[in-house]
């Protein structure tokens, strides 16, 4: 019953805009994507990306069935001038089975992939190689490494190959940790401990975030995960282990030094941060004994220069609005001497 | 607001008539009016809530923009959510069952019309209370799911969350009110052989809706009330140290935000469900399975709620469960567009606005349901949960599926309300704008998402890959804008033409196409008989001869006084105790108005 008839205005533009939509979406996906889920760089987030490429294809197909019925029947039972009147059909059984089961049928074919790999990696790993504790704060995250006593903050190493096994709690609210290159979300609940673990399988460095929002600074709580090859895992383990009483003894400019008396002094800053071999052993706050050697700051929000340190300790709100740092009323010079002290701390 | 829709209503009163002013809207118990004013309410917070949508859109169309702070921004994506499901779609959904229920069902009347004056009334009261936080230190800012416990007063000191609670609370009640009206309405006040089988489609849905509601809201209301307590009486239902469980609050919302989700689209398959044939020529393809299909998903919609909860860490029991369940779903969903789509196989379409919002309710509700399956499959889903595929997903379906369903229904029963029609060509720019507009802004989200950017984040770094996805979904949301306005502008303009629609200007087969447009007061001068399920097309209705003797509903202004002492009782719980005690004495007072108040 097709025909050869000029397509009415209405289809020609939806074909137009359709081809419209299909360019502007190759053009959009041409860029780079540190964060995308869909480059995955373990074991459980290829399962996930394979299951899901699954799935979408099965969405594909139903798409096409259904649109394509769709603009078949408005393009072919359009009214047509002296059309006869259209047959009063009330329904037809066997049609209505079909299209029942038709779905049920695909639904099988996306439920039993699911099923198999939420049963995989929803349970504890096979092996658990490098243990960690994560504890979400607003807005930042505490990495305890309960083998090797370590701690640190918002930049966490794991050797490649290794699986990671990681225990989730939380300090104030619901956040939830998501590693999109290696794992699916777990969510932080207070008065709860989850489970989360994936195995590396490339050395690099992937951004992640907080995934549940978590007050004024939700957007602002991201992380960097560096996977290391073995022996660049071991050097980091040796590095964080030093004190910084070690570390301090290394050299000394003037800067450094007006820095460290600010620190330990007028700046107030040990109420809350913890610095491993002095007196500074606040809580609140992430722990600077090796903040000189992160890549980062104020939870992934700042490159960790002296610049940016110093900006940060002068008007951490500025950086991050909300966020539990107090504004110590240092001045800029100040700021620039504890900024010089802490990037010491490598 | 009043005046144009009293004038619209000052010719066609054949029969009864409307008394004019303002008065005689505030103390209306007729449900057309109340229909009116519960679409007019409606279409404004749509308004708002569409504003709040832009500045959103405005902030994240560039990298580390400052056009909104932080806490701003924060209360505006949790109003966007709240105000677009609880006071524009609900009331503009709520409207039409007003108005078109009881002419479908050939009734002069719902069951209990100043009831119905109430819930209106509470509604409003509801919707005034949670927007004035804006004015009184800040709306909140937790989301319209709030989870517990960044809302205690540890991590939300303001007044926001108290609120939250109260305007919720009161428009929740509303909603109860008026889902019971409707149940009792449509099972009690159908003309005579209007058997259930031959219900038109969106009268079905509404009485579906109505289970929904009744049976949705309690557990929601429970939940607020815990945090009514641990906020105001320091108890601590949600506070771990105190042995409470802030996931507790997860189940209680979302055993409600689940259904509500079905409460938002099962008016919209009705609408289209009546569409579809009206234009089609033809009678919707397999009625009963289309009936039946709905009241499934409604069911499963109570047994699904964990699939927002995913990545909380319940265990690969609970989560293969609801994965499961979840899936269900689909099957009743996949099996209504099949049956939409062989409603118009053979038929003879008329591409008319209504129709062309139907076919795109279609088109775009497919796309969305079909992301759902997606984040069916929890492991898929611990990837795409809290990210903008999500928000992609609730798109297509609330705004692709819900709004569409909605301008469907606005332009199918313009007519019948006020006796004029909506401008075509208008409406056909109208149709195209917003199909493009919507699929510009939201149809780059699912990238947005599935290469990492969270949702409800007031700011996103450069270099992720999420520029360019922004920016088109801000383009996108302007050219909605633009579509918005066209209606608007069409709206405003079709209300002063010509009334010359007549009865049933689209030709279509349900009961309330039989009487006059608009209806008289009380709707039908004599009872149809219905002897068939389209009684317009197939000589399916029957008019007894002779005058039928009825009495119409005396105006009354005690449902506003309750409603205002209710609305006075809980600006009392922030302002203190006497205007708590003095509210609670106004409705009382109104209640006993009410109740000796004489019915003739
Ligand atoms: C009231 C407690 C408090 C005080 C006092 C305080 N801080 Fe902080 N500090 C915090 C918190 C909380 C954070 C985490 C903020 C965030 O990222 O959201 C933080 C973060 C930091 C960071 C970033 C660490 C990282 O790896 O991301 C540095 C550096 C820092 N503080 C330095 C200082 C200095 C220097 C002082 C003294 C001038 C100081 N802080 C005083 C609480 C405090
Ligand atoms: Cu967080």
């Amino acid at each position: 019953m097709t025909d050869g008839r000029p397509r009415v205005p209405g289809h020609r533009r939806m074909l137009m805009f359709a081809a419209l939509a299909i360019a502007s979406v190759a053009a959009a996906c041409g860029g780079d994507f540190p964060q995308s889920s869909l480059r995955p760089q373990s074991d459980v987030a290829r399962e996930i990306d394979s299951l899901f490429r699954g799935i979408f294809w099965w969405a594909m197909v139903v798409f096409v069935v259904v649109e394509g019925a769709l603009i078949v029947a408005i393009i072919r039972f359009r009214e047509r001038p002296g059309a006869p009147k259209p047959r009063p059909v009330h329904g037809h059984t066997l049609l209505e089975i079909g299209w029942t089961l038709a779905p049920a049928i695909i639904l099988i074919f996306i439920g039993v992939p699911t099923m198999i790999t939420l049963w995989r990696i929803d349970r504890p790993p096979e092996r658990s190689e490098v243990r960690v504790e994560v504890v979400g704060h607003q807005w930042w995250w505490e990495f305890n490494y309960p083998d090797l006593g370590i701690t640190t903050a918002n930049e966490l190493h794991v050797p490649v190959g290794k699986t990671v096994d990681l225990r989730l709690r939380s300090a104030d609210v619901i956040h939830s940790f998501w590693f999109p290159r290696v794992a699916g979300k777990r969510d932080l609940v207070p008065g709860r401990v989850n489970q989360l673990w994936f195995t590396p399988d490339s050395v690099g460095v992937y951004p992640g975030q907080c995934a549940e929002f978590c007050g004024t600074s939700h957007a602002l709580m991201a992380m960097r995960l560096h996977v290391e090859a073995e022996e660049d895992f071991e050097r980091w383990v040796e590095q964080q282990l030093r004190e910084a009483v070690e570390v301090e003894e290394a050299g000394d400019d003037p800067l450094v030094s007006a820095g460290r008396d600010l620190f330990f002094g007028a700046g107030g800053c040990i109420s809350c941060h913890q610095i491993r071999g002095t007196v500074a052993a606040g809580i609140l706050g992430p722990d600077l004994t090796h903040v000189g050697g992160r890549g980062t700051i104020a939870a992934g929000v700042l490159e960790n220069t002296l610049d940016n340190l110093a900006s940060w300790i002068k008007d951490p709100h500025d950086v991050k609005p909300g966020n539990l740092m107090l504004d110590m009323g240092l001045d800029d010079e100040q700021a620039r001497q504890v900024a010089a002290y802490l990037l010491s701390l490598e | 607001m009043a005046t144009a829709e009293a004038a619209a209503h000052s010719e066609g009163k054949a029969g009864g008539t409307y008394a004019g002013g303002l008065w005689s809207w505030i103390t209306t118990v007729d449900h057309k009016r109340i229909g009116i004013l519960y679409f007019l309410s409606g279409l404004f917070f749509f308004l708002v809530g569409g504003l709040e949508a832009m500045l959103i859109r405005l902030q994240l169309a560039v990298p580390e923009n400052t056009v909104l702070s932080a806490e701003v921004f924060n209360q505006l994506f949790t109003m966007h959510g709240l105000t677009m499901v609880l006071f524009a779609v609900m009331p503009m959904a709520a409207g039409a069952f007003n108005y078109i229920v009881p002419l479908q069902i050939g009734a002069r009347d719902v069951a209990f019309p100043r009831l119905n004056a109430f819930s209106y009334w509470l509604f409003l009261c509801g919707a005034l209370l949670l927007n004035s936080s804006f004015f009184f230190g800040g709306a909140p800012s937790a989301g319209w799911f709030a989870y517990a416990n960044l809302t205690s007063s540890q991590f939300s000191p303001g007044h926001g969350m108290d609120f939250y609670v109260l305007g919720l609370a009161l428009a929740g009640a509303a909603s109860i009110v008026a889902a019971l009206n409707f149940i009792v309405t449509i099972i009690n006040l159908r003309a005579p052989g209007l058997t259930f089988m031959r219900l038109p489609l969106f009268t079905w849905m509404t009485l579906v809706v109505s289970f929904l509601i009744i049976l949705a809201f309690p557990p929601f209301t429970i939940g607020t009330i815990f945090l009514l307590f641990d906020r105001m009486f320091g108890t601590l239902f949600f506070e771990p140290s105190g042995g409470g469980d802030p996931v507790l609050w997860q189940h209680l919302f979302w055993i409600f935000g689940h259904p509500e989700v079905y409460i938002l689209i099962l008016p919209a398959f009705g609408i289209v469900s009546d569409v579809i044939p009206t234009f089609s020529r033809k009678p919707l393809f397999g009625y009963p399975v289309v009936v039946y299909s709905g009241i499934l998903i409604a069911f499963l919609g109570f047994g699904v709620w964990a699939h927002h909860m995913f990545s909380v860490g319940l265990g690969p029991i609970a989560n293969s469960a609801f994965s499961g369940l979840t899936m269900l779903i689909a099957i009743p969903t996949g099996v209504k567009m099949f049956n939409w789509i062989a409603t118009m196989w053979g038929g003879s379409i008329r591409f008319r606005a209504p129709m062309l919002f139907s076919i795109g309710l279609v088109a775009m509700f497919t796309i969305g349901g079909l992301s759902g399956v997606m984040h069916a499959s929890a492991p898929a889903d611990l990837q795409q949960t809290d990210t903008y595929f999500v928000v992609a997903h609730l798109h297509y379906v609330l705004f692709g599926g819900t709004i569409f369903g909605l301008f469907a229904g606005i332009y199918y029963w313009f007519p019948k309300v006020t006796g004029r029609l909506l401008g075509e060509r208008l409406a056909t720019a109208h149709f195209w704008l917003l199909l493009i507009g919507m699929n510009l802004t939201f149809f780059p989200m699912h990238f947005a998402g599935l290469h990492g950017m969270p949702r409800r984040t007031f700011t996103y770094p450069a270099g992720l890959g999420f520029e360019g996805y922004n920016l088109a979904s801000t383009v996108g949301a302007g050219i909605t804008l633009l579509a918005m306005l066209l209606f608007l502008l069409n709206f405003v303009r079709s209300l002063r033409s010509e009334a010359t629609a007549g009865a049933n200007p689209w030709e279509a087969s349900t009961l309330e196409w039989a009487t006059s447009s608009p209806p008289p007061v009380h709707n039908f001068d004599v009872t149809p008989e219905v002897t068939s399920r389209d009684p317009l097309w197939y000589d399916g209705i029957a008019l007894p001869a002779g005058e039928e003797e009825f009495h119409m509903p005396n105006p009354s202004y005690w449902p506003l006084v309750v409603a205002g002492g209710i609305l006075m009782a809980a600006a009392g719980a922030l302002v203190g105790l006497p205007v708590a005690l003095l509210g609670a004495a106004v409705a009382l007072a109104g209640i006993y108005g009410w109740s000796f108040e004489p019915i003739h």
